[in-house]
């Protein structure tokens, strides 16, 4: 596939990352800056054009004529939404991805500007994060929450602790801790930042963060068994910034939640106390020790740093912990803060790239019958597989899980079928229609995995 | 030993492996005519093909991302393995030459330059013969491209390889986005050209061997011959006409040709100014060589004037170095203007030698430029190619380039004077190595034998230095690079 990826940016750089692994994309990388362009090339199998994406002149430079797949992620929604406008109007037209931060533009870009849309999606940063945030609000304990096959399964990880009735304890124990016909697969774990293969004899440790798969029923049973029981309901929630991210949140949280924001300009925080009227609208810094513990922060249950500012967040939330805060969560947009700090004083590092990365990814596998997610910034894959076909075109139809050929890499965590989660058990028979929900935690990996599944024609 | 040179001696078996395929050929035809060349062939392939294939496989399962300092380092050691492999076949087949001696011959073959050490060609191993084209061909586009093309495992480590071999100062230009694609490409054009200018000869009156072996020193812009008179064995106005067009074309980029050829358009090249540049200064230097050839009285007429200019001037701009008439006993400044002509050589991605079109241009450029700067202090002007500005880095980094290839140069005259050559001989015959022409003035008009084994020695690493464009062959000798 000729992919085309306007702006060398962290998300554009990750996407390109994450796409040329696969053997048989060609990928085009577009932006103004030459030096990150060159320093892409040093470790990526890629092309790159210096110019400005939007330019038609650029855009037939990098070949837009031959293009599959356009990745419109520079950091100017105008410049997304030209250069998939220009796109538009090849013939030939190539799917259409763009980042679109600014909201009234969505629907304009799904309108277009006369005629075909500009984009076939549409991506936006501030409501994935929000919605990232809010899942993890919801199951308290979780680093990150996925949901597979329109939500009858989900993926959550979390960190186990000292306290939990499982940590200490060989995986094939889980069985008797839970009630009879609750099934959970483990499906990761990460231990130091490497890849434990989780086996029925390998014992979770106190600090591993382990990813299991559960119907939805059956996450908060399987959460206590990592760690010691959370009494605790989630009530207050205490938002520093009120910026577009932290504004959306409590826009959204404010009727089911007590929700507090503080937010450092005033105009901005009479603005967002306009719209935000269940809210307490706070104006303050968000490392103002005696303004936090003024407002109870002790007595609140999650605390969310979401200003623009990584140096503030990661402060802010260390702060708010010392003072009390028993969950914090702090959004980070460099990446090597991020797993600098995250399970250690704060509890959850947003990172705005990855949940992008991999809401993009998805949306560029669309239509293909398979879905990759990218776990813990990219350092392992989880794929959903729509098994097509029949016993004569498919590898894996009619086979027991044993039979199948994976790689080294790769488990599989469970199967769709209807509207039931099944435990992978090695003697499941794969039928029509399942989906299948597989770990990769070795990237080059992928390509085999999917094209196992894939329908083989043989006309 | 590190995980890193796990990883370089598994990529360097591989390619060592490959690169000692090039025997092959030259083997089976010695086979093919049952000639006493078979052994020398064999000796030379199998230890090298073995011994890197054993590497490889000893290492084949490290996983480790190249950096762009070892790709520096296996280019530059793959060359130096390649060049003393492909000694061996010279060195047992002909009792008459010493390793020093065989070693020269083929870097010179490798290299494209086309200097030799021998003499009495026509009545040597008809394989042989083709062995020496061989290298040229091999050589020309380049093993280490070559072997990118053509292994897998070369894919973003390949890309670092791909820079410290290609020609010209921008190397960040990739045909396609996948490099072992691109790499592909560029041999493929490469060996079309082969193939029509074998035809074009063969038209031309030269026997299906002579046609092939020329075709391949040809395009290559490499220089050996089949014949000790070289193009004068055939003295046919047609066969030089279409030597010259091919060494034309083989001194312009191949991405050049390859979009010209995919658009099937020549707006491509005219849209090019380093072509433009190229073909102009070509045109330039040969009417003045024919003029002067006519006003000296040296040649009679002005057809046969024009046509000896055109081939000798074609000839060293792209750094062939072929000979028909010979040009060292032309009078006045020609025979000296003949070796400057190679400094230039021909664009960048070419096969050709010297510092190339693009380079003198820009540098010129730069040079304009500080002498309007004097005029108007506070005033902007940039270097521009092709109507678009040059970045600074570039600018900068062109300029290095040039005052270390001049340095060098200097250096390899004042060795080669030190060891006793004359004055014209040492001039001569350092430019004609670093610069990839072949053939120089004084003692090493004809060929290389008189030099001494230390001068030869000191010529044969000239021209590694000068087909990899220095960098690549002296970053292996700073201290900076060796350390940690």
């Amino acid at each position: 596939m000729k992919i085309l990826i306007l702006g060398a940016g962290q998300v554009g750089s990750s996407v390109a990352a994450a796409l040329s692994v696969e053997e048989e994309n060609e990928i085009t990388v577009v932006d103004r800056d030459l030096n990150r362009l060159r320093e892409l090339t040093e470790k990526l199998d890629i092309r790159t054009v210096t110019g400005h994406a939007s330019l038609p002149s650029v855009l037939s430079q990098a070949g837009i004529d031959e293009t599959d797949l356009l990745v419109a992620v520079t950091s100017s929604d105008e410049v997304n939404i030209i250069a998939c406008q220009i796109a538009a109007q090849q013939a030939g037209a190539p799917t259409r991805v763009a980042r679109l931060r600014e909201q009234e533009y969505l629907a304009l870009a799904k309108q277009g500007l006369g005629g075909e849309a500009a984009v076939t999606a549409a991506i936006s940063p501030e409501q994935l994060v929000c919605e990232h945030v809010e899942r993890l609000i919801a199951t308290p304990g979780a680093l990150q929450v996925l949901d597979f096959a329109g939500g009858r399964a989900q993926l959550v990880a979390v960190r186990a602790l000292h306290g939990g009735a499982l940590v200490g304890h060989e995986i094939r124990e889980l069985r008797r801790h839970l009630p009879q016909g609750m099934e959970v697969r483990v499906a990761a774990i990460f231990r130091k930042g490497q890849a434990v293969k989780p086996e029925g004899i390998t014992v979770i440790e106190a600090g591993d963060e382990v990813f299991f798969l559960a119907p939805q029923g059956a996450i908060k049973a399987m959460m206590s068994e990592l760690r010691s029981a959370d009494k605790r309901l989630t009530k207050r929630i205490f938002i520093s910034g009120g910026g577009g991210i932290g504004r959306r949140l409590a826009k959204s949280l404010e009727n089911r939640y007590s929700i507090k924001v503080l937010e450092r300009s005033r105009d901005r925080a009479r603005a967002i106390a306009e719209d935000l009227l269940n809210t307490i609208v706070l104006i303050g810094d968000c490392a103002d020790e005696d303004l936090l513990r003024e407002e109870n922060i002790d007595q609140t249950d999650v605390y969310c740093a979401l200003t623009n500012d990584d140096e503030a967040n990661i402060l802010s939330a260390m702060l708010a912990k010392r003072l009390g805060c028993p969950r914090v969560v702090a959004l980070i947009n460099r990446a090597s803060y991020a797993e600098l700090v995250e399970g250690s004083t704060i509890d959850i590092a947003i990172s705005p790239q990855s949940v992008t990365l991999s809401a993009l990814l998805s949306h560029i596998r669309e239509g293909a019958p398979e879905r990759v997610y990218s776990l813990r910034r990219g350092a392992a894959e989880a794929i959903e597989v729509v098994v097509r076909g029949d016993r004569r075109s498919s590898k894996v139809i009619g086979r027991e899980l044993d039979d199948l050929q994976l790689p080294e890499s790769t488990t599989i965590g469970g199967i769709v079928r209807g509207d039931r989660l099944l435990i992978a058990h090695h003697d499941i028979v794969i039928e029509p229609g399942d989906h299948v929900i597989l770990f990769v935690t070795n990237k080059r990996d992928l390509s085999a995995v999917i094209a196992l599944f894939k329908e083989v024609d043989w006309h | 030993m590190s995980a890193r040179i796990k990883a370089i001696l598994r990529v360097f078996g591989a390619v060592t492996a490959l690169s000692s395929l090039i025997i092959l050929p030259s083997l089976l035809l010695a086979a093919l005519w049952h000639e006493n060349t078979v052994l020398p062939f064999i000796d030379a392939m199998l230890p090298a093909f073995a011994a890197g294939s054993l590497l490889w496989f000893a290492f084949r399962n490290n996983r480790y991302e190249l950096r762009l300092r070892d790709g520096f380092l296996i280019t530059g050691g793959l060359w130096l393995i390649a060049s003393l492999v492909t000694a061996i076949p010279f060195y047992m087949a002909l009792p008459q030459i010493t390793f020093t001696d065989a070693v020269f011959e083929s870097v010179s073959g490798l290299t494209t330059t086309g200097a030799t050490m021998l003499t009495g060609l026509d009545g040597l191993p008809r394989s042989l013969l083709f062995f020496r084209s061989s290298l040229n061909f091999f050589g020309g586009m380049g093993i280490v491209i070559l072997a990118v093309a053509v292994l897998p495992m070369l894919k973003i480590g390949g890309m670092h390889l791909f820079k410290a071999e290609s020609t010209g100062p921008v190397k960040d230009n990739k045909l396609t986005p996948r490099i072992a694609e691109t790499a592909r490409t560029l041999w493929v054009v490469y060996l079309g050209l082969n193939v029509l200018c074998a035809l074009a000869y063969w038209f031309g009156g030269m026997s299906p061997f002579d046609a092939v072996n020329h075709a391949m020193t040809t395009v290559a812009t490499a220089g050996f011959s089949t014949h000790d008179a070289s193009f004068a064995y055939w003295n046919s106005p047609l066969i030089e006409t279409i030597a010259t067009v091919f060494m034309l074309l083989g001194g312009i980029s191949f991405s050049l040709h390859w979009y010209a050829w995919r658009a099937a358009t020549v707006s491509h090249y005219q849209a090019n100014s380093e072509l433009r540049g190229f073909l102009a200064i070509a045109a330039a230097f040969i009417a003045i060589v024919t003029l002067y050839l006519l006003v000296a009285g040296e040649i009679n007429g002005y057809s046969q004037s024009f046509r000896a200019a055109m081939f000798q001037v074609v000839s060293h701009i792209t750094t062939t170095g072929y000979a028909s008439t010979g040009f060292s006993h032309w009078p006045g400044m020609l025979p000296i203007l003949m070796i400057m002509l190679a400094f230039i050589g021909g664009c960048s991605g070419s096969t050709s030698g010297g510092i190339k079109v693009a380079r003198v241009q820009l540098v010129i450029q730069q040079g304009l430029r500080e002498l309007k700067q004097l005029v108007h202090p506070k005033a902007q002007f940039l270097v521009t190619l092709g109507g678009r500005r040059v970045s600074e880095s570039v600018v900068i980094s062109v300029a290095g380039f040039c005052a270390l290839y001049i340095t060098v140069y200097l250096i390899l005259v004042l060795l080669l004077s030190a060891d006793g050559m004359d004055l014209l001989t040492a001039f001569s015959a350092a430019a004609a190595c670093l610069n990839n022409l072949g053939p120089g003035l004084g003692q090493v008009a004809v060929h290389y034998q008189a030099l001494s084994d230390f001068s030869t020695w000191l010529m044969s690493f000239a021209m590694l230095v000068g087909r990899l464009e220095i960098f690549t062959i002296l970053v292996l000798f700073t201290p900076a690079f060796w350390q940690e």
